[in-house]
């Protein structure tokens, strides 16, 4: 099992249920730290974007000034991990969002928000993933999808054909909420790839 | 290789229903009349709207009888925005609620603000996909409503005043009240169910846990960007702003202003930026001196 080996990973706390990714890490052995102002940033090796809503974070990235220096380090390659609201925001292409709504283009995807419906819609099912042994629970809340992943996105999972959980180099985004379910592994994923990271850098 | 779902889909579970709340924590919800007012709301950043033809400090003024809104106005508001939107049904009137799921809606609140429908019963919620949002004084009324089937809790604060003081009253009567719980021997338990008039089962939950089984959310007199963030320090996990923004002098500046002061409500510097120079709050009235005092509805 990945540890998180005390290693400061940043949770953007705008709004949403970063509490529950909080609390995974912790589980996880890593040292989560609330992401609200540019100065949050720069302590973290990494960060989780949480489920909420995009909109309102979006509003409040660009208030709060965080927007520039978040962008910036994706651009340099820091690890993320974006659920829900968090995969709207990491995406290159909002297909039907706010025309000011901003996103981050870590990850070559173009995603649909509230792609499955209303509340009413949204759904808890088991996932098969590539890479995992055995189902991933995933809860859907009003959930988008990936309507197109280019060509260095791998598709992880899906539902009904299309894709609702992929990865691009260190960059994981997922539809639905790992952090409802509780299932930690996609968390392990993320924090492995801090290690890997890690790893590169000494190459270097 | 990505395949399908292993199993099937289960829709309107407690965790689906419960996880959409979760998702509005450290939000505003906002109370809107018209298509316009929601495109106001979320150009601020407002997590949901809440749709309904009067806000409360105009049911006050107008008295009479308050009921769900009409569903032409749900339905141009829900057209109108893409973030999550509420509508209110009396209290026990399950056919409005059925209306409201029927519509589409993503929350129902289940109102005090609103005329009550019934006078001994609430709604049976476990009955609904739509998950339900109800208000509460103190800790035994929120388990009973939860026991109902809520799957999120506002304490209710006196709708349409202005005056924060009885938000704060009551969120402190039932956090107070779960802090309290939590220091209690399990052999207490059964006298506290007694006392809060709350399934046993429910009252041991929040005594291992130390909160309730969903999200805590605060209404009813919040006006300023400080009322949000002093609600949020005191433990409220997001707020509904209902006249406050709409009755203001400037309903855009207000909007952005709670909202960046709910975020930010642990930091004076970004509470104070924000509410420099705002403009006018909404008059209102103290909550002691109103006439109809909606939050004691509700039983």
């Amino acid at each position: 099992m990945v540890r998180g080996e005390g290693r400061p990973v940043g949770v953007l706390a705008l709004q949403g249920d970063f509490r529950e990714h909080v609390e995974l890490l912790r589980r996880l052995g890593a040292r989560p730290v609330l992401v609200r102002l540019p100065a949050d940033l720069a302590a973290v090796e990494g960060l989780v974007i949480p489920g909420g809503e995009s909109t309102a974070m979006s509003v409040l990235l660009q208030a709060s000034g965080l927007y520039e220096p978040l962008a910036a380090r994706l651009q340099e390659g820091m690890p993320a991990l974006g659920t829900c609201a968090g995969m709207i925001l990491l995406a290159r292409e909002v297909l039907d969002g706010r025309p000011d709504q901003c996103h981050l283009g870590a990850i070559d995807i173009s995603v649909r928000r509230n792609a499955f419906g209303r509340q009413r819609e949204s759904f808890e099912a088991d996932l098969e993933v590539s890479g995992l042994a055995g189902p991933l629970h995933a809860v859907f809340i009003r959930a988008p999808v990936v309507e197109r992943a280019g060509p260095q996105v791998e598709v992880l999972a899906r539902v009904d054909g299309r894709p609702v959980l992929c990865r691009q180099g260190p960059v994981l985004v997922s539809a639905f909420h790992p952090e409802l379910a509780g299932d930690p592994r996609l968390h392990q994923w993320f924090l492995q790839s801090l290690t890997q990271r890690k790893e590169n850098v000494r190459a270097f | 290789m990505a395949t399908e779902p292993a199993s099937g889909r289960r829709t309107g579970t407690d965790l689906v229903k419960r996880g959409l709340a979760t998702q509005l924590r450290g939000g505003v919800i906002m109370d809107v009349v018209t298509p316009e007012h929601a495109k106001i709301a979320e150009d601020a950043g407002a997590v949901a709207v809440m749709a309904l033809e009067r806000v409360p400090a105009d049911i006050r003024r107008d008295g009479g009888v308050a009921r769900m809104s009409d569903p032409a106005l749900i339905e141009a508001i829900k057209a109108a925005v893409t973030i999550p939107v509420m509508a209110k049904a009396r209290i026990g009137h399950f056919a409005e609620a059925r209306v409201l799921e029927a519509l589409g809606v993503d929350y129902i609140d289940e109102s005090e603000v609103l005329t009550p429908a019934d006078d001994e019963h609430h709604i049976d919620k476990w009955q609904f996909t739509v998950p339900f949002v109800c208000g509460a004084n103190n800790l035994g009324e929120a388990l009973r409503r939860i026991s109902e089937g809520a799957a999120m809790i506002r304490s209710k604060g006196e709708a349409g005043t202005g005056d924060v003081k009885e938000a704060v009253r009551h969120l402190r009567q039932i956090l107070g009240d779960i802090r309290k719980l939590a220091q209690a021997a399990s052999s207490e338990i059964y006298s506290w169910a007694k006392q809060l008039q709350a399934p046993v089962e429910l009252v041991r939950e929040v005594a291992d846990t130390g909160e309730l089984p969903v999200p805590l959310f605060c209404a009813g007199g919040i006006a300023t960007p400080a009322d949000a963030a002093l609600v949020m320090e005191l433990g409220a996990q997001a707020v509904f702003v209902g006249s406050g923004i709409f009755k203001s002098s400037d309903p855009p500046r207000f909007a952005r202003a709670i909202v960046e002061a709910t975020t930010h409500f642990k930091d004076p510097q970004i509470v104070a930026k924000v509410s420099r120079g705002l403009g006018e709050a909404m008059r209102g009235q103290e909550a002691g001196a109103v006439e109809v005092r909606l939050s004691e509805r509700g039983w």
